[in-house]
């Protein structure tokens, strides 16, 4: 499942719906994304996360189908919120469930490799210096490609 | 006619977050669209100079310079994504 939001997301409350009443899940991984307040070697007071309705949505589903083509993995679960956040604020929530770790934390560092350089966000950083948008890294292309060896 | 979406920096660079436009029937695809594009001069001219890491999608999936396009489609233009 793949949700869009500007509403905080409770991490504990997902991962129990995901899971529940399927005792066929032996292990469930999850990754939270964050928003730091340092970018750059600059202090980062607040951030606007823009995307492309429609788009991502598709995107999401698509990286998702992409990862059960790969791995056996019981349900998949995709939360990334849009509007302005705050330092310490949640951002992203990747959780996979399968029968055994292997396929669990393989597929949950596949969808958050794509997510990162697939799907259409946008995050714009307020800093002292003023508002600027946030670079695309390298590091995260290098990320992704290495899924493809 | 199609429909142009403009995302995160072109979208303030053009000033502009949507419009309907009619390129002439012989641009077909991506990259001569890209192209008509920038003979608009100014910021369309520098956001889209040959080199600049933009992204295009057409009807939501991404596409390249030799994507073919036609009347009716959504393309849409941004800068590499920066979620997660």
């Amino acid at each position: 499942m793949v949700r869009v939001q500007n509403e905080d997301f409770d991490v504990g409350a997902e991962i129990a719906e995901l899971r529940r009443d399927n005792a066929r899940i032996g292990a469930l991984a999850c990754f939270v994304g964050l928003v730091r307040d340092l970018n750059e070697d600059d202090s980062v007071s607040e951030m606007s996360l823009e995307h492309y309705p429609g788009m991502t949505e598709k995107a999401l589903a698509e990286i998702v189908a992409q990862a059960r083509l790969r791995w056996e993995i019981a349900d998949a679960l995709v939360i990334h919120r849009i509007g302005t956040l705050k330092p310490t604020d949640q951002i992203v929530l990747v959780a996979t469930t399968s029968a055994h770790r292997h396929e669990a934390f393989a597929s949950c560092e596949f969808i958050m490799d794509y997510l990162k350089t697939q799907a259409p966000f946008w995050k714009k950083e307020q800093t002292a210096q003023g508002a600027r948008w946030v670079d695309a890294r390298e590091s995260d292309d290098t990320a992704r490609q290495r899924w493809n060896a | 006619m199609i429909t142009l979406l403009y995302f995160a920096r072109l979208r303030e660079s053009f000033g502009i977050s949507s419009e309907q436009a009619a390129p002439p029937a012989e641009i077909a695809d991506i990259g001569a669209l890209l192209e008509w594009l920038r003979s608009r001069g100014d910021a369309w001219q520098n956001e889209l100079a040959p080199g600049k890491p933009v992204r295009v999608a057409v009807n939501q999936a991404m596409a390249t310079n030799a994507t073919p396009f036609a009347e009716g489609d959504e393309i849409a233009l941004f800068p590499p994504v920066t979620g997660g």
